[in-house]
């Protein structure tokens, strides 16, 4: 697998985040969809909701399993990729581009710190492969 | 997977080909067996537009020989062999003295004395102690297992018959749908079929480690697509062929799973489960299985429930995304009165309604004249 982009930071739930200024993009990693297969069906939070660190935001649906978005960056979305709504696969062909799912105006900058470099998730990653 | 985790799992001959091709392992009914190698949906729309190979090594093979042997097949299954021409394969069912589906094997005729029992990998040793259990002294058969000293294949798809012919001869893509032969393959024997699990024209090869190597690479070098049990399920989902273990057991029984065609009461074989199977049919069924298609967006995944009016009154016995339909599909034992074609329900997904629609199968309908839609492998 190829090194994670050194501009965002990762979660251990194998999200990332991209931060300009007040705004953040979040998506999930290149190990989480090789993990997940085909995605299918993504379920995002609507504009305007809040979410917290760690905690749920959604879920993600490849032909064979389900499984739980959690945010790694708190916040109030701003916006919902449709485009992924409507071609899941984006978040396989191009997860760390156009396979971003929300955007979110930054709660708390300083919980970032809580999160990996592209380093050290991908030696997090390496250790969890099952494939 | 890591070498731990497969250390106590079974391997075909073909494993470190899987290994090498970047195939994900997984384990399966007791077998160390490829999941995925490029992606399910992939190698799902390989198998509908084009060709792809699965290994299929772990399903029993079991060979029943002799002058009895055909006696012997009629006591044990449903489907009475008697009928079936030297040269083909028909599906059948293994049942319990009450009707439940013990195993549903693929059988095929190869000569007058000869018959090849492919049933599912759970049940491979069932199979031959139920089988063997029923020789009665002094009967002429001999049963030979066959799992280990062979690989077995499935070549499916639209275009597998090009690719049959030109690895292995003309001869083969001139066989007709369920039938099968011997023929040779450099110094190896083949066994070839034109039977198998995806509702595509297709071949099921049996034959050594050796040739069955030789083929797989060969199939991969002409750009045959390697497929694994993912894309496996989802197609014979999409063709609505029941599953053992999930949409038949032994507590289901033929006419409700939609297999009666395959239970001969009327030619005299006193098969096991005939005297159930015949009360059973005079009573009629309660509940049928049914074939599910989603209206919503959501995946509808094996024993999610199934409501109508806010009751539970079913279970998904096998349900997944269609890479086909771009839906859900699934199948569940639905009271009768609910399993009408264009019947509305709703199956709980996580909390969620998903609206589905009752409809014909299969859910999907190969072009193909060749499509084998009962046939399984």
């Amino acid at each position: 697998m190829a090194a994670s982009p050194a501009d965002r930071k990762y979660s251990k739930e194998h999200e990332w985040v991209l931060v300009d200024g007040e705004a953040a993009t979040i998506g999930i990693t290149d190990f989480a969809q090789d993990q997940l297969g085909d995605v299918v069906y993504v379920d995002l939070p609507e504009p305007g909701a809040t979410v917290t660190q760690f905690e749920k935001m959604g879920e993600i649906e490849s032909v064979k399993a389900v499984s739980d978005l959690f945010t790694p960056a708190s916040g109030e979305v701003t916006e919902v990729n449709q485009k992924v709504v409507e071609k899941p696969e984006l978040v396989n062909s191009d997860p760390h581009g156009d396979g971003w799912l929300i955007k979110v105006k930054l709660g708390d900058a300083a919980e970032l710190d809580k999160l990996l470099t592209a380093g050290e998730y991908d030696e997090f990653a390496s250790g969890q492969g099952a494939g | 997977m890591s070498d731990l985790q497969t250390a106590t799992l079974r391997k075909t001959a073909l494993f470190d080909l899987h290994e090498r091709q970047g195939g994900r392992i997984v384990p399966f009914a007791g077998w160390a067996m490829p999941v995925q190698y490029r992606g399910i949906v992939d190698e799902h729309n390989a198998v509908r537009t084009g060709a792809g190979v699965f290994d299929v090594s772990h399903m029993g093979r079991l060979f029943v020989a002799g002058a009895d042997a055909e006696r012997l097949l009629r006591r044990a299954v449903t489907y009475n062999v008697a009928k079936m021409r030297e040269g083909s394969g028909h599906y059948a069912l293994l049942c319990n003295e009450a009707g439940g589906i013990i195993d549903d094997p693929y059988i095929y005729r190869l000569d007058a004395t000869r018959f090849l029992f492919v049933g599912n990998a759970s049940n491979a040793e069932r199979d031959l102690e139920l089988l063997r259990a029923l020789v009665q002294p002094g009967m002429d058969v001999e049963l030979l297992d066959r799992q280990e000293q062979t690989v077995m294949l499935a070549v499916q798809g639209p275009a597998a018959g090009g690719y049959m012919a030109r690895i292995i001869g003309p001869e083969v893509a001139a066989l007709p749908k369920r039938a099968c032969t011997e023929l040779p393959y450099m110094q190896y024997k083949l066994f070839v079929s034109r039977t198998g699990y995806t509702g595509e024209d297709g071949f099921e090869i049996a034959t050594s480690p050796e040739a069955g190597r030789a083929i797989w690479r060969q199939l991969l070098a002409e750009g045959v697509e390697p497929c694994g049990l993912g894309a496996r399920d989802t197609l014979r989902l999409e063709a609505a062929l029941p599953l053992w273990g999930n949409d038949i057991d032994e507590t289901t029984d033929p006419y409700e799973a939609g297999l009666g065609w395959v239970v001969s009461l009327d030619d005299g074989a006193d098969f096991v489960g005939r005297d159930a199977l015949v009360r059973l049919k005079a009573r009629g069924v309660a509940r049928k299985l049914a074939h599910l298609k989603a209206i919503d967006r959501g995946v509808i995944r094996d024993h999610f429930p199934v409501m109508h009016d806010g009751e539970a009154v079913a279970s998904v016995t096998s349900g997944s995304f269609s890479p086909t339909l771009g839906v859900s599909i699934a199948m569940a034992y639905l009271p009768v009165a609910l399993a009408a074609e264009g019947t509305e329900l709703a199956v709980d997904v996580r909390g969620k309604r998903v609206r589905v629609v009752v409809v014909p199968r299969p859910f999907v309908k190969s072009d193909n004249k060749q499509q084998t839609a009962d046939s399984k492998g």
